[in-house]
């Protein structure tokens, strides 16, 4: 059983397990699944600034921190005591693709070319975390949720705004990794 | 379908896309379901490899079905449920009518989307993956959060002048 479950997850055992966050949120507390809004809870406890968007009871939400507290949690446990025993595996072309760009390292889920400790003071540390990091915090306020709000929560409960923000999230992503990343990839 | 005469200063009450909708008080320790439910999903990401970079990658690359089957079944199965609970007005364990807010549209999901579309193929995670890649090791990435936080405070900073 164990071996079993250290195998990457089918897709569809993980939508079926995501998908059922909504109903379990929904019932074990009337909450509606969202995690983007556990930032903007971080920065109404530590740094709400006077700001009127931070001003409000964040103690009542402090469930989601709970929540995503669990994600770190299950980040660790997963990578602990779960770890995939097999080699990792990404898609010929997206790999043919990538080497392309300049990419070399394809044994992790994060490539260590970009996302190392050793980066964070580089160029790329400045555009892969810290410009990617203000991109996904800013805009996932401003379009009122990310994946999870929009794409999961917000469909499941046909929110026209969640449809169209998640085509807008797609839209950026193809416009980043198509049109952008090529040019960024030549910096290095 | 846009409601133009929404008076945006009386609405100032929070609405936020995670909301807490229950009116009954909950205590501190209630919080460790909300714990537990994130540990599983927390899983669910590493174990499916959502929080890879090159799934997503992939994704945007249209080389692998994986993100869309994730995604599309998450969304069925969600979708089937909350249905589901409104037919059957199915009431929460605190014994509660379950409410769902409605999500009003502004021009802010086009540009905010379009603005973490762009972050999500760079860093290859949205919100939820980041702390699970925190939690599998990859110590770089705590950067990518405290960015995310600032982002977030910037976006709160300047809010009341961006276009809505």
């Amino acid at each position: 059983m164990i071996e079993l479950i250290k195998q990457p997850w089918h897709w569809a055992i993980a939508g079926i397990m995501i998908g059922l966050t909504v109903p379990t949120l929904l019932l074990i507390g009337n909450k509606t699944f969202g995690i983007s809004s556990s930032l903007r809870h971080i920065c109404a406890a530590c740094f709400p600034a006077d700001i009127q968007y931070f001003r409000y009871n964040w103690k009542k939400e402090l469930w989601n921190l709970f929540f995503v507290v669990g994600v770190l949690l299950g980040g660790i446990i997963a990578s602990q005591f779960l770890s995939n025993p097999n080699e990792f595996i990404v898609n010929e072309n997206t790999v043919k693709d990538l080497k392309a760009l300049g990419l070399t390292d394809f044994s992790a889920m994060m490539p260590s070319d970009i996302f190392s400790v050793e980066n964070i003071f580089t160029p790329k540390g400045l555009i892969f975390l810290v410009i990617g990091g203000l991109l996904v915090g800013f805009g996932t306020r401003y379009a009122g949720g990310c994946t999870s709000g929009h794409a999961i929560m917000g469909l499941s409960n046909l929110q026209l705004p969640s449809l169209i923000a998640t085509i807008s999230f797609m839209v950026g992503g193809f416009a980043m990794t198509h049109l952008i990343m090529p040019f960024i990839f030549k910096l290095f | 379908m846009i409601q133009t005469n929404i008076d945006k200063t009386a609405v100032e009450e929070f609405v936020c896309d995670a909301h807490n909708n229950q009116v009954k008080k909950e205590s501190f320790a209630s919080n460790l379901k909300y714990l537990l439910v994130g540990t599983i999903f927390g899983i669910v990401f590493v174990k499916a490899e959502i929080i890879s970079w090159f799934r997503i990658q992939e994704m945007f690359r249209l080389q692998s079905f994986h993100m869309y089957g994730v995604i599309g079944t998450a969304v069925m199965v969600g979708l089937i449920s909350v249905q589901l609970i409104k037919r059957f007005n199915i009431k929460t364990l605190a014994g509660e009518m379950v409410s769902i807010p409605d999500k009003t549209f502004d021009k802010g999901q086009i540009y905010g989307g379009l603005i973490f579309g762009l972050g999500w193929a760079i860093t290859g995670a949205c919100p939820g993956p980041l702390f699970a890649q925190i939690g599998s090791g990859f110590l770089a990435i705590s950067v990518t959060f405290m960015s995310a936080i600032a982002g977030t405070w910037l976006y709160g900073a300047f809010q009341s002048k961006l276009p809505h």
